[in-house]
């Protein structure tokens, strides 16, 4: 929109002498807004290590004004767990990448965690950390940070792994002939080619992240109500009450928080690593310039901070640590040694004991019925996600189409989308629920929509992706050939955009067996709704505090997870891939 | 513009500066044999002179510059630096790359700050020594450009800035020009080689590699020429003309004429029975395989109806046809060569003329010339060959591919593998040999399985 100041980007001095009083206003009113967020951080943080108050007695109020410092918690433990996920990922991805061995154990754990539904944790995670640290608010607070953590950190640590693995060979052989060393190399080269990546993975990451910290900071594990002050307990409480407004007033802090967040944060940081895109080219249409980073680029002050910051890590970067790396390494011989076969034997032998361990435990704990039982209710949530998946494709797929074939349309329609995805939705629960027990409308039925409510959007924003980056030549082709209707989709457009709509259903559908624990059982005040499913069983056993049971609700889901990946979508994208995609 | 200092004592010219001794390199690979990439390579760079190596795509020329570079260890053999052995980068050694190599992430003046900082080196030295490479090398005003902003040009004297910046003793440099328009490379070949003459370089010595015989004619003091599969040294010219040199000078025609036809003349093909008598006198087992360039139909129809064309008339030099044709002399060998193996043309002297069966070949319809592929295919193409009599012995009529990537793999990389398949694919699907399944991976003849 603001062209004129658009076109100084690359002249800050011009632009500054110009609009000088102006920026130092702002400068003094952004000090305001800094200070303020210290000292609401550094509140949140005493309470959050004070003792803990008796569980019955956690005061969550459903007054309005105490709404923004729930709020604000919230959001800390969104990024206390953000921070955690980023230096696991540093640590985790680095040494996956660096070393073969590490590598042949990380990757498929990395598989195996991705697949494990979150919530499931969430009873172990509890009981862990409450019996950490008995007593204490913090127990509680570690057990919803972790619980987030386990929903960010994986697609963050793989997208970090491949690009490590795929750093440009000419750049790494620059690096190397002008001598820098191993810290010099990871700081400078390594880092900047993962940034893209992390960036988009932790903003998935996030939008994963609000629906867990609202799950997770009120929860009944057991004997144990873990409740701690932010929306998602203010929310918990309000369904005790049956106040539907405080819902409505949740509904409406969370869209707040998010958009703050979507503005502040993540599209600044979006458009800032696109910097560190590697290829050739422009790379495509350069997006205008979010108001926020605008607003750090042009300010005198805070571009200044941003100079210092930035200088002081590039001290950092080519500090003279590690290794030169000069001496090359010689080519691997290809014969294994001795250490290749002590080191598969050790893995080998950890497996069997852990194996064992686990069937030990198995035919001691479950009986054959039981086991039976739990996959029948794996098979009933089965069918409702591929139900679910196929309602939002029908749903989205056309629309999205319809959206990406205008490139303002388009645009607007992502950004929007986009901002759903991060939207928690299991806060809109209530609401559905309320619907169902007011009609008394059968649940089995009624409370599947709600597993599809948050994933559905990955749908759209990849249709809209698809569509708008579907070579207007083929278009125009068809038009002139007069191809259209049903024809069209069939061989024309559904194929071009299948590549990004399998992206889109897969995690769509990671998202909604997720959702299936949080959605398939809901309370309104005393009535407690329930549909047969997996799901419910896990929230169940949960709220029973039942471990075996959790456990045996989380491997079963686990296991579908996997079979559905490996049976169904790996072939099904594989084959998008190698057909499909345009050029 | 005071850049001239040179870092260290300065060596009187004629010194050896970097030797490379008997330098074999092979390409490791898992499965079967090792392909060799440079056989015993020999070759010594002096201080005071611009030494170009030439050769094709095969020759194994950038390999060379890696080795000795120390980015890469030769399978055997040693580089002597200065005297003593390399092992790694050396810090006055810089390279130069095709891509550029620039940092996305990085403004010009830090990416030519690079080696610098990698070496911590102080701030305000560091700014002076940056500045006057970016003012030297005509990036004055470009130090806050983003990569992206450049054009290949600009980008190029950045990755020469960040070079020079480091006060190298030997420059080396990897097609430098090769990813620029013709006007561009020519602009920055004649800055570079001014700043050379005016002795304004902070280097004693380069090594250029290129594939561009006019580029290296026009550039370099000594002429290195490779042979390929493997690399070997074939010939080495001095070139003797004072710089700056002109492209029309009589001489200097008469020297890129010269190397044309060196360059021509190959070892000669490996047949399938010269094969057996060397593994039968014990030396190292010639490649079964010979990996080719992927060279469309169109491409090979297109060469030999420009060569019979009036004005050629079925004979051409190669210089006169490159320009002619608008290619270059990477582009050219593979078609030449191509011809060669069907038996439609023959090299020769630094000329291609089209034998009978090609004159025949460009006389006749689509399928006359569709059956004489056909023949040319089945005789002179030996994996064709085995294709066609594996698909003849099964009743299905169809054949895994595989297995004959395998064979190729045997005596080439993976990669050429694959684009000696794929071209030999393109050729039979003209000739209607037999076709592909690239979903099933596997050859099938067409009729058999329409039926």
């Amino acid at each position: 929109m603001n062209y004129s100041q658009l076109g100084f980007s690359s002249q800050p001095n011009l632009l500054s002498s110009i609009t000088q009083r102006y920026l130092n206003r702002v400068d003094v009113l952004l000090l305001v807004c800094v200070a303020a967020l210290a000292i609401g951080v550094g509140t949140a943080v005493r309470h959050m290590l004070g003792p803990l108050v008796p569980v019955a007695a956690t005061p969550v109020h459903l007054e309005f004004r105490y709404l923004p410092g729930y709020a604000l918690r919230t959001t800390l433990r969104m990024f206390a767990a953000l921070a955690l996920s980023l230096v696991f990922t540093f640590g985790y991805a680095t040494l996956a990448a660096r070393s073969r061995r590490a590598r042949q154990l990380l990757l498929p754990l990395l598989d195996v965690l991705q697949s494990v539904p979150i919530l499931g944790f969430l009873t172990f995670t509890v009981t862990f950390f409450l019996g950490l640290f008995p007593g204490r608010v913090l127990g509680g607070e570690l057990a919803a940070i972790f619980t987030i953590f386990t929903s960010q950190a994986w697609n963050m640590t793989l997208g970090m792994y491949q690009s490590l693995r795929s750093v440009p060979a000419d750049l790494e052989e620059t690096a190397r002939c002008f001598g820098l060393t191993s810290w010099q190399k990871f700081w400078r080269l390594e880092v900047p080619c993962a940034v893209p990546s992390l960036v988009w993975n932790a903003m998935i990451s996030m939008a994963g992240g609000w629906f867990m910290v609202v799950y997770s900071e009120s929860i009944t594990v057991g004997n144990t109500d873990v409740v701690l002050p932010g929306v998602g307990s203010y929310v918990g409480v309000a369904i005790e009450q049956q106040n539907i407004a405080a819902v409505g007033a949740a509904i409406v802090a969370m869209m707040v928080v998010i958009l703050i967040y979507d503005q502040v944060l993540f599209r600044p940081l979006a458009a800032w690593a696109a910097r560190f895109r590697l290829g050739t080219g422009a790379g495509g249409v350069q997006a205008s310039e979010p108001w926020f980073l605008r607003l750090v680029r042009r300010t005198r002050l805070l571009s200044a901070l941003g100079g210092v910051l930035l200088l002081g890590l590039r001290k950092i970067s080519y500090l003279p640590l590690g290794s030169r790396n000069g001496s090359v390494v010689a080519p691997a011989p290809a014969s294994a040694g001795r250490g290749e076969w002590l080191w598969r034997i050790g893995i080998g032998a950890i497996f069997m004991v852990a194996f064992y361990q686990v069937w030990v435990y198995g035919r001691d704990t479950y009986t054959l019925g039981q086991i039976e039982h739990v996959f029948t209710l794996g098979g009933f949530t089965l069918l409702r996600v591929i139900s679910m998946l196929v309602l939002a494709s029908l749903i989205w797929v056309p629309l999205g189409v319809w959206f990406g074939l205008n490139p303002a349309r388009a645009r607007a329609a992502q950004l929007a989308a986009q901002y759903c995805a991060a939207f928690p939705a299991n806060l809109f629960f209530p609401v559905f629920v309320v619907g169902i027990v007011h009609f008394h409308l059968t649940p089995d039925i009624w409370l599947t929509p709600l597993m599809i409510l948050g994933a559905q959007w990955y749908i759209l924003f990849n249709v809209i992706a698809g569509t708008s980056s579907f070579p207007v030549e083929l278009l125009e082709v068809c038009r002139d050939l007069n191809v259209k209707g049903w024809f069209w989709w069939r061989r024309v457009l559904l194929p071009g955009i299948m590549p990004y709509y399998l992206v889109g259903a897969i995690a769509a559908s990671g998202g909604a067996w997720n959702a299936a624990i949080a959605s398939e059982m809901a309370e309104w005040g005393s009535t407690t709704l329930t549909a047969h499913g997996l799901g419910a069983y896990i929230a169940q056993a949960t709220q029973k505090g039942d471990m075996s049971e959790v456990g045996l609700g989380t491997a079963t889901m686990c296991v579908l997870v996997m079979l559905l990946n490996t049976l169904f979508w790996r072939p099904f994208s594989d084959y998008a891939a190698r057909r499909l995609k345009l050029n | 513009m005071a850049f001239s200092s040179h870092s260290g004592p300065v060596s009187p010219p004629g010194t050896v500066l970097a030797e490379a001794r008997h330098i074999r390199q092979f390409y490791h690979k898992d499965s079967a044999a090792d392909v060799q990439v440079l056989d015993d390579v020999n070759l010594s760079l002096h201080v005071g002179e611009i030494v170009g190596l030439l050769g094709r795509s095969g020759s194994g020329k950038s390999t060379l510059l890696r080795i000795m570079a120390g980015l890469l260890p030769p399978t055997s053999g040693e580089v002597l630096w200065k005297g003593k052995p390399l092992h790694g980068p050396a810090q006055d050694i810089a390279v130069v790359f095709q891509s550029f190599a620039l940092f996305p992430w990085m403004t010009v003046e830090e990416n030519v700050a690079l080696g610098l900082d990698a070496r911590g080196v102080p701030a305000a030295e560091r700014d002076v020594l940056v500045e006057d490479a970016i003012n030297l090398i005509g990036l004055g005003g470009y130090e806050n450009a983003w990569p992206k902003e450049l054009s290949g040009g600009m980008q190029q004297r950045v990755g020469l800035a960040r070079a020079l910046v480091v006060k190298p003793a030997l420059l080396l440099m990897d097609e430098p020009f090769s990813a620029l328009d013709v006007l561009t490379a020519e602009n920055l070949r004649t800055d570079l080689i001014e700043l050379w003459s005016e002795q304004k370089l902070p280097v004693q010595s380069m090594l250029i590699v290129t594939h561009n015989i006019e580029e290296a004619v026009l550039m370099c003091d000594r002429i290195v020429i490779a042979s390929s599969n493997p690399g070997r040294i074939a010939h080495v010219l001095s070139v003797p003309f004072a710089h700056p040199r002109n492209r029309e000078d009589q001489a200097f025609r008469q020297l890129v004429d010269h190397i044309y036809a060196l360059m021509t003349q190959r070892a000669p093909i490996v047949s399938e029975a010269t094969l057996v008598n060397s593994g039968a006198n014990g030396a190292p087992v010639a490649p079964a395989f010979r990996a080719l360039v992927p060279v469309s139909i169109t491409m090979l129809i297109g060469m030999m109806e420009a060569l019979a064309a009036p004005p050629l008339n079925g004979r051409a030099d190669l210089p006169v046809l490159a320009e002619k044709l608008q290619l270059e002399l990477d582009d050219l060998f593979p078609l030449g060569e191509s011809l060669e193996l069907l038996g439609l043309a023959e090299l020769e002297d630094g000329d291609i003329l089209l034998t009978d069966d090609g004159v025949h070949f460009v006389l006749s319809d689509l399928d006359e010339r569709k059956a004489m592929m056909r023949h040319a295919l089945l005789h002179h193409v030996s994996l064709v060959k085995m294709i066609c009599a594996a698909l003849d012995e099964r009743s299905s009529h169809t054949v895994r591919a595989e297995r004959f990537r395998e064979e190729l793999e045997a005596s080439m990389s993976p990669d050429y593998a694959q684009q000696t398949l794929q071209t030999i694919i393109g050729w039979a699907r003209f000739a209607e040999l037999f076709d592909y399944d690239e979903e099933g991976d596997r050859f099938f003849l067409e009729d058999t399985t329409s039926e």
